[in-house]
């Protein structure tokens, strides 16, 4: 949905501000970025994203690509994912990075809190199936792990495998020695994450809206 | 005379004999402390009215005390220092609650009060030069080369403005409020200038990190706080340094004008970033030294120590800052010092910068105490107390204000506890005392200021020392969760680290990841070809590997006295594991904490955490996770040997392991003392051993050991293990390190969880299961006649 003409006016972006919560500013930059990236196209595919360099550099660069292209992050209750995208999803997706406001009530924060582990959820969750299985874990902690060589996979596999003895024993309390554990859901997610304080960890920082100093040129 | 020696606990008697010369030249001079010298009426030898035996051998017992006195005087110094020290940690409690810098205080104190009433001088070797050329380096030296380097980078903004901003503020407006206060008559001190007042506040407020750090560390306090404190108190010393001497130079001044203030500010900052600049220089030109080192060891610890004294002594001879440039010396140099050097070239220099400074420091405290008490002092109630008040005052506010300034521009911005944990945590030291007492003569109030500033660092340190504790404790400042982090939230956390660094990537904002990223692309580039002999990018856990490998390897040789026909049949051994049908999990608390080391270390890092501080009065702690494994090798190897570790010991052992309690996570505290017990002392020998000693294996792997491949060869064997389930307990097995089975002793509830393609799908219960711990393999470890017969696991 949404593509903008090449002169995206106010009303548009108001709307769009209403949605995602940006500012009007912060848009129109994330919206020359858009451009950028998409070498003035209307939408963006996932090669675009794969040719910026820095992110070449990132272990979990598959995983945060997807994510842009993940009808889940769009709205609630999307399924599957999409070839490209347009600016408003570029934008619903960014804002889940954005910072919350200072002043915002308990269930408010509770809820941007929700959002974004849902974010990450939806990152590991690559099946779609509503539970991260362990073949899953493992795979978004060998990709983490990717950097140093030297560790097998066996570590990585041990690491995930420890993991998720956590989850079960913290969503689901001791088990007998017959039962399994399936995966994580979602709930359990939030149970075992309830530690990290997400609002901080997750969300960039618009520290100036000086898009000539602080924008990157990039070669894209 | 005779010579009569006496030793008393703590205080030399020394009585030499006749000659007035000498004895008059004791009480002259000052730099005699301990020399208490009772002029024997007058004695020459002819004439002594009791003649000793030993008169009349003069030519063959002779006593030539002059000769030795210096550095005889400076060595019981020294010696007394380390008593008290030692003597400190003799009951453990006092260090928890009374900070050390108290305690040589009070031993000073009481030093002191012997010598007053004895009516001894202390020994003026605090001369102005003694300090800054000899006793200040190595205490600098030592913050400097132990500071984390990464919190420290990652902070440096708010470290700076808390530093130089901070004691700007501090010594400017105590300054002026002491000024304000000297206007007013009743109190009689209307003769402090303002550049004297300037002089004086700016020597209160350098604060001292010490007590704070080590009530920090033991609470367990956030770690921004803690890099917070560390940084500041660093770079404060350079400040303060500076200040004091822009400030002594302007107070001989007579008149000063508006252009010298303009021209001492720039000097200021001339001096900060020359003092910046000189130190990287020198920290390259070491690690470009030590890259040629490689055939002569021995002098390695010497080169890192003479350059770093020389950027010190070339800064001082420019006047820029010295403290600056020793300390980035130390932390360009170190990484890259530590990856050329021998293992036992970098625990040599590591201990002795600790010890050299911790003995400085030592030195400074105690003659805090001894000079308290034996100086004349000039008390004025009014200028002392207001300075006291405005110091803390000033701090306060300074803190309070430069925090909310700073904070929004702070990931984590500082609460109110955090705050005050940082004003209060605003002890005075060893560097304010010793400014203050090498101010220059031609300051008229003199003993005025020195006075103050002993009380001002006596009520810090003793009250404020003495309280922060308990106070930061009830205030419950917001502490780091190291101790009960799970994997998962590790896990997350760097996911989300990556995530935000991807997503800033994508739209293209520049965060301040920016240049760290690029520094590191350059260092790793440019900068490690040129400084760093043989280049290995090697991660860090491979390293630990290697070197406990090597270690244990050592061991096993010394331990079967010559028995080499036991060490490796590698092959055989793999084989053997390859059959061994461990694929249990069992997730000890080591297992776990080592796994936070490795995700730790291991995980592609932005934000790079310090899991371990370090301890102001200790050397670092970097051993943790070295300790978990040694242990693993060293139960390993008893585990092997030992083939008597069958049945009813398994059973009891197997017992001392329970399962995971309810609800708590894999973290909880399991006593791996037991496993030590266990296993019987030889273990806890063997680890105490090996932990007192970092090393660091040279990159060069000096044994061809196969180890290496141990981790990719557990791979290899447990991808090969076929799983046959015994129904006992399905359990999954750690793959950490290795997974030999324990072999025989547990065969008979090994429950064998194998290592399941995980197409299986279906998974066992995760239940914990007894581990005896033998991760890493150890091919030499392989005694063939031990062996158990027991089959591996079928």
């Amino acid at each position: 949905m949404g593509s903008f003409q090449s002169l995206p006016d106010d009303h548009q972006y108001r709307t769009l501000s209403l949605k995602t919560g940006f500012s009007l500013e912060q848009i129109a930059i994330l919206h020359n970025r858009f451009k950028q990236l998409s070498q003035n196209e209307e939408t963006l595919r996932r090669d675009d994203l794969k040719t910026i360099q820095d992110l070449e550099s990132n272990p979990i660069r598959y995983q945060i690509i997807e994510a842009f292209f993940d009808r889940r992050n769009f709205q609630k209750d999307g399924v599957g994912s999409v070839e490209e995208i347009g600016f408003e999803e570029f934008l619903t997706v960014m804002s889940y990075f954005r910072a919350p406001a200072h002043h915002i009530t308990e269930e408010q924060r509770e809820e941007i809190r929700r959002a974004k582990l849902r974010f990450l959820f939806n990152m590991h969750d690559t099946d779609n199936d509503g539970t991260i299985t362990l073949e899953e874990y493992r795979h978004v902690v060998e990709e983490l792990l990717s950097r140093s060589g030297a560790l097998g996979r066996e570590t990585a596999k041990g690491i995930a495998d420890a993991a998720m003895l956590e989850v079960a024993s913290i969503s689901v309390g001791p088990m007998a020695p017959d039962e399994f554990y399936e995966g994580i859901t979602f709930e359990h997610f939030l149970k075992i994450l309830k530690g990290i304080e997400i609002e901080t960890r997750m969300h960039i920082r618009f520290l100036n809206m000086d898009t000539a100093v602080f924008c990157k040129q990039h070669s894209v | 005379g005779y010579l009569h020696f006496t030793k008393k606990k703590k205080k030399t008697f020394l009585r030499t004999r006749g000659s007035e010369t000498i004895s008059k030249a004791g009480t002259d001079q000052s730099g005699v402390a301990l020399v208490i010298n009772r002029p024997p009426s007058n004695h020459t030898p002819d004439t002594d009215p009791d003649p000793d035996p030993g008169e009349t051998t003069q030519a063959v017992f002779t006593l030539n005390y002059p000769r030795i006195q210096i550095p005889f005087e400076i060595t019981l110094w020294v010696l007394l220092a380390s008593f008290a020290k030692i003597g400190f940690h003799v009951y453990h409690k006092i260090t928890v609650w009374v900070p050390e810098s108290c305690l040589l205080i009070s031993i000073g104190l009481i030093v002191g009060g012997i010598m007053h009433s004895l009516h001894e001088k202390p020994p003026a070797v605090l001369t102005s030069n003694a300090f800054f050329l000899y006793m200040l380096p190595p205490i600098v030296l030592d913050s400097g080369y132990f500071m984390p380097t990464r919190p420290f980078f990652e902070n440096f903004g708010t470290v700076l403005w808390f530093a130089v901003v901070g004691t700007l503020w501090n010594s400017i407006g105590i300054g002026i409020s002491l000024f304000a206060i000297c206007q007013i008559e009743v109190f009689g001190v209307q003769d402090i200038t303002l550049q004297e007042n300037f002089l004086f506040a700016s020597i209160i407020s350098a604060v001292e990190p010490v007590a704070v750090l080590t009530v920090f560390e033991d609470i367990s306090v956030h770690e921004q706080l803690y890099i917070v404190v560390f940084g500041e108190c660093l770079f404060n010393d350079a400040v303060t340094v500076v200040l004091y001497n822009l400030f002594n130079h302007v107070a001989a001044l007579e008149v000063v004008e508006a252009g010298d203030v303009f021209l001492d500010i720039g000097r200021f900052f001339v001096v900060g970033l020359g003092g910046t600049i000189f130190g990287a220089l020198f920290g390259f030109v070491t690690a470009f030294t030590t890259r040629f080192t490689g055939k002569v060891r021995e002098i390695e610890p010497l080169i890192i120590f003479l350059y770093s004294y020389l950027a010190y002594l070339i800064a001082e001879l420019f006047a820029i800052s010295s403290i600056m440039a020793i300390v980035i010396c130390a932390l360009t140099m170190k990484y890259y010092v530590e990856e050329n050097v021998s293992q036992r070239s970098c625990t040599t220099i590591r201990h002795v910068i600790k010890m050299v400074g911790s003995v400085s420091e030592t030195l400074i405290f105690f003659f805090l105490g001894v000079v308290t008490i034996t100086t004349e002092h000039e008390w004025n109630w009014g200028y002392i107390l207001f300075a006291l008040l405005f110091a803390l005052l000033w701090r306060g506010l300074g803190i309070l204000v430069l925090t909310q300034i700073i904070n929004p521009f702070r990931t984590i911005p500082f609460n109110f506890k955090d705050q005050f944990g940082l004003a209060y945590g605003g002890l005075r030291g060893a560097v304010s005392f010793a400014l203050a007492f090498t101010l220059p003569d031609n300051i008229g109030r003199k003993d005025l200021f020195i006075t103050g500033t002993i009380v001002v660092i006596i009520f810090t340190v003793f009250i404020q020392g003495i309280t922060i504790r308990p106070l930061l404790k009830l205030m419950n400042v917001r502490k780091t969760n190291r101790n009960q982090e799970t994997i998962n939230d590790e896990i997350h956390k760097r996911l989300m680290e990556h995530t935000v660094a991807g997503i800033e990537d994508l739209c293209g904002q520049w965060s301040h990841y920016y240049w760290k990223d690029k520094f590191m692309k350059f260092n790793n580039r440019i900068l490690r070809k040129i400084l760093i002999r043989d280049n290995h990018p090697e991660s860090s856990i491979v390293a630990l590997y290697k070197k406990l490998e090597l270690q244990n390897a050592m061991e096993v040789l010394d331990q079967m006295s010559g028995d080499i026909s036991a060490a490796p049949s590698l092959i055989s051994l793999h084989e053997e594991r390859k059959n061994a049908s461990k694929s249990r999990k069992k997730f000890l608390s080591s297992d776990v904490t080592n796994m936070h080391e490795l995700l730790s270390k291991n995980m592609y890092k932005i934000r790079h955490r310090t899991v371990s501080y370090t301890n102001k009065h200790t050397l670092p702690d970097d051993i943790t996770a070295r300790e978990i494994l040694m242990r693993r090798h060293t139960s390993l190897r008893r585990s092997l040997r030992a083939g008597s570790f069958h049945g009813t010991n398994a059973a009891k052992m197997s017992q001392k392991y329970f399962s995971l309690p309810m609800g708590r996570s894999l973290n909880s505290r399991f006593p791996p003392r037991r496993l030590v017990h266990a296993d019987g002392d030889i273990e806890s020998e063997i680890n105490y051993s090996s932990i007192r000693h970092p090393q660091r294996v040279s990159s060069k792997a000096v044994m061809p050991l196969r180890p290496l491949n141990t981790l990719k060869e557990v791979a290899s064997s447990v991808n090969t293990v076929d799983g046959q389930n015994e129904e006992q307990r399905g359990c999954r097995r750690s793959h950490l390190g290795s997974n030999v089975s324990r072999s025989g002793h547990l065969t008979s509830h090994l429950p064998h969880g194998s290592s399941r393609n995980c197409s299986d799908g279906d998974h066992d219960a995760w239940v914990e299961e007894p581990q005896n711990n033998s991760d890493v393999q150890h091919p030499l470890m392989r005694r063939p006649h031990w062996l158990p017969q027991k089959p591996h696991d079928k």
